[in-house]
């Protein structure tokens, strides 16, 4: 880059550039800088890393992780809860953002807006609202026995069920727009000329409007699952003892046992491992064939 | 026995009526052009053939069975998207193989089909290729592998030549009339450009506003229009209206504005109060000195120069003429030269709408 066009594209570039360095590495190197020392009685509650006897930095807090199955038992259930709700919200997103994708224009924006209507309320009300609904004396229970399908409340509370409808529920919306965004932007006559080469609906459906909205399914499973494996809030207040999932325990090591080293090394290894399956879908989107 | 037959077809989109009572047929064999400017309804038309939209009135009977009811999908009919519609995350053999493979073809009987039909277009080399690696001619032809590989009895063609340089249209457009008779099926081609239909078809239809208005040969389309709007919109024109009268040699047209009647060719007007001659701008003849018979006295306004043609631009009578003629003829003119135009007595053309 020379000149003046040069100068400007470097500054166009490296102001979101500094911004990201700044909010976004910088704090994880801090993290990452925390698990390397020592768990203390003091403010901050951590050994400095440039101490009198020079740079002081342990892998300890790396070590216990691979230990202590609680930490690998928490990744792999917050991995399956996150894996199992982003399957769902994919069967339950497509045919959502497909019926709003080929709604007429004016149905269309109210139903896009929708689907964007919960955001205007706080996220923690509505998870709150959920325990309401599904406590044993809750809305549904109530309902269930007043029309006597049942006889005695349904457990619908505090179970991987209802931190599976908790992570679903709250991240649907996340799926549905990318899914809906890529099946708009569809050339329809790719459609009819499917069906004129003589493919029946499910066929022109499976051959050419699936596979061309991969990226979009792509671009709402990576927005679903990846904040679903740290997901906190959910767990806790809809999770029972049994739904162990990593940013609870991150949580307790946090706030509970005051370790935070042990708990900036639990960070440090979850972002280093969700960079797998971002990596992978990466590929995914870059495989979309330019217009 | 016709290879299509539309009777009555009638389409309606709300208040507006794209289609109103069309009737025509094509033989087999015959490369048949729907002709008309944008919003005549002639899209609509080939969707309805194709089977993208439900009649509203009327049938469509493709070697005599009624296909109106059936999807498009099982309609013995394929067509060529003006945008060619080739399938982007496919290779340019499997999209000519795609149809193939809803007629659950054998494996190798797709293969040896698909290498026909490339080799018909001449993209052979490229059957690996994607659509986006592919230029806009090279689209067109896998687009028409495509539409050809299930051998349909009627090929449906949308604007096949508007997306195409100048060069390339006259090209393609004498590859398609030989790839036409070389596979032997019926092709019906929608466009706007006269010039095209012209010189592909072996019949035309007009159309205007959701209307047939003529169908026949190329030549009698342009020769024998029966109405002001074919007279103007199949080439260029000189009209003429007025009211006819008997004069002391015959017939004549008596028009606002002429020194003059002109002459009109034999039994022409009949019981008639209001008729429009019509005189295509090669039949008009350019001289210095006034001819014999009927004459107008013009002044050139405008010469075109084309290469071997020229399209000259006279004022006379207080209304603009339109000639055209070999450039060696024209080679004298400037504009504000004087001249006299006249034509040939049966070359004018009566039009009685």
């Amino acid at each position: 880059m020379t000149g003046i066009g040069g100068f400007a594209r470097r500054v166009v570039i490296g102001l979101p550039f500094a911004w990201l360095v700044l909010f976004f590495l910088l704090p994880l190197l801090i993290v990452l800088k925390i698990g390397l020392a020592r768990s203390t009685i003091g403010i901050p509650p951590y050994t400095p890393l440039v101490g009198p006897n020079g740079i002081a930095a342990t892998l300890e807090n790396f070590a216990r992780l691979g230990h202590d199955t609680l930490y690998l038992r928490a990744y792999l259930g917050s991995l399956r809860y996150a894996v199992v709700a982003t399957l769902c919200c994919l069967v339950l997103g497509y045919p959502i953002a497909y019926a709003i994708a080929r709604a007429p224009l004016p149905r269309r924006q109210i139903l896009l807006f929708a689907v964007m209507l919960p955001f205007w309320t706080s996220f923690l009300i509505r998870v709150y609202a959920w325990i309401a609904i599904l406590k044993p004396n809750g809305f549904l229970n109530n309902l269930l026995l007043a029309l006597g399908l049942i006889h005695a409340p349904l457990p619908l509370l505090n179970n991987s069920f209802s931190v599976e409808l908790g992570l679903v529920y709250s991240y649907l919306p996340f799926m549905i727009l990318p899914l809906y965004s890529t099946l708009s932007a569809q050339d329809q006559s790719l459609v009819e000329a499917a069906a004129d080469l003589g493919a029946p609906p499910w066929r022109s459906f499976l051959a050419v409007t699936l596979p061309l909205s991969l990226p979009g399914i792509a671009a709402g499973s990576l927005l679903v699952l990846i904040p679903a494996v740290g997901e906190f809030v959910i767990p806790t207040l809809l999770g029972g003892p049994d739904t162990l999932m990593i940013g609870k325990v991150l949580w307790d090591e946090f706030f509970a046992n005051h370790d935070w080293p042990t708990a900036a090394a639990v960070a440090v290894v979850l972002v280093a491992a969700l960079a797998v399956p971002l990596l992978f879908a990466q590929k995914l989107l870059d495989r979309e064939v330019p217009p | 026995m016709a290879l299509l037959e539309i009777v009555r077809a009638e389409k309606r989109f709300g208040a507006i009526t794209a289609v109103r009572e069309v009737s025509l047929v094509v033989e087999a064999g015959a490369f048949f052009a729907l002709l008309g400017p944008s919003g005549c309804g002639k899209t609509t038309l080939l969707r309805l053939i194709a089977g993208f939209e439900r009649l509203d009135g009327g049938h469509i009977l493709i070697d005599g069975h009624d296909i109106g009811a059936l999807p498009p999908y099982e309609r013995p009919v394929n067509m060529m998207f003006q945008s060619y519609a080739l399938f982007p995350h496919m290779n340019v053999a499997q999209n000519v193989a795609f149809g193939l493979r809803q007629q659950r073809m054998e494996r190798r009987r797709i293969a040896t089909r698909v290498e026909e039909m490339l080799a018909l277009v001449q993209m052979s080399d490229c059957r690996r290729r994607r659509p986006h690696e592919l230029s806009g001619g090279q689209r067109q032809r896998v687009a028409l592998a495509r539409a050809l590989a299930r051998m349909p009895k009627l090929l449906l063609l949308d604007e096949p030549l508007v997306a195409l340089d100048r060069k390339l249209r006259d090209e393609t457009r004498i590859e398609l009339i030989g790839i036409q008779q070389r596979v032997g099926t019926t092709f019906l081609v929608v466009t706007h450009d006269q010039e095209e239909a012209l010189s592909m078809a072996s019949q035309i239809g007009v159309m205007n506003e959701g209307r047939l208005v003529q169908i026949g040969a190329p030549a009698e389309i342009y020769e024998r229009p029966n109405s002001r709007f074919v007279a103007g919109f199949v080439g260029e024109v000189n009209l003429f209206e007025g009211i006819p009268t008997i004069g002391p040699a015959g017939p004549v047209l008596r028009v606002a504005g002429m020194p003059e009647p002109i002459p009109l060719p034999a039994a022409a007007c009949a019981g008639r109060d209001r008729l429009a001659l019509a005189v295509r701008p090669e039949k008009l003849a350019l001289s210095r000195e006034r001819p014999p018979g009927f004459a107008l006295a013009a002044t050139v306004t405008a010469i075109g120069y084309l290469g071997g043609l020229s399209a000259i631009r006279l004022a006379a009578a207080g209304r603009e003429l339109k000639a055209r003629m070999p450039s060696a003829l024209a080679a004298g003119l400037v504009r504000g030269s004087p001249v006299w135009a006249s034509w040939a007595h049966d070359d004018a053309i009566v039009i009685a709408d």
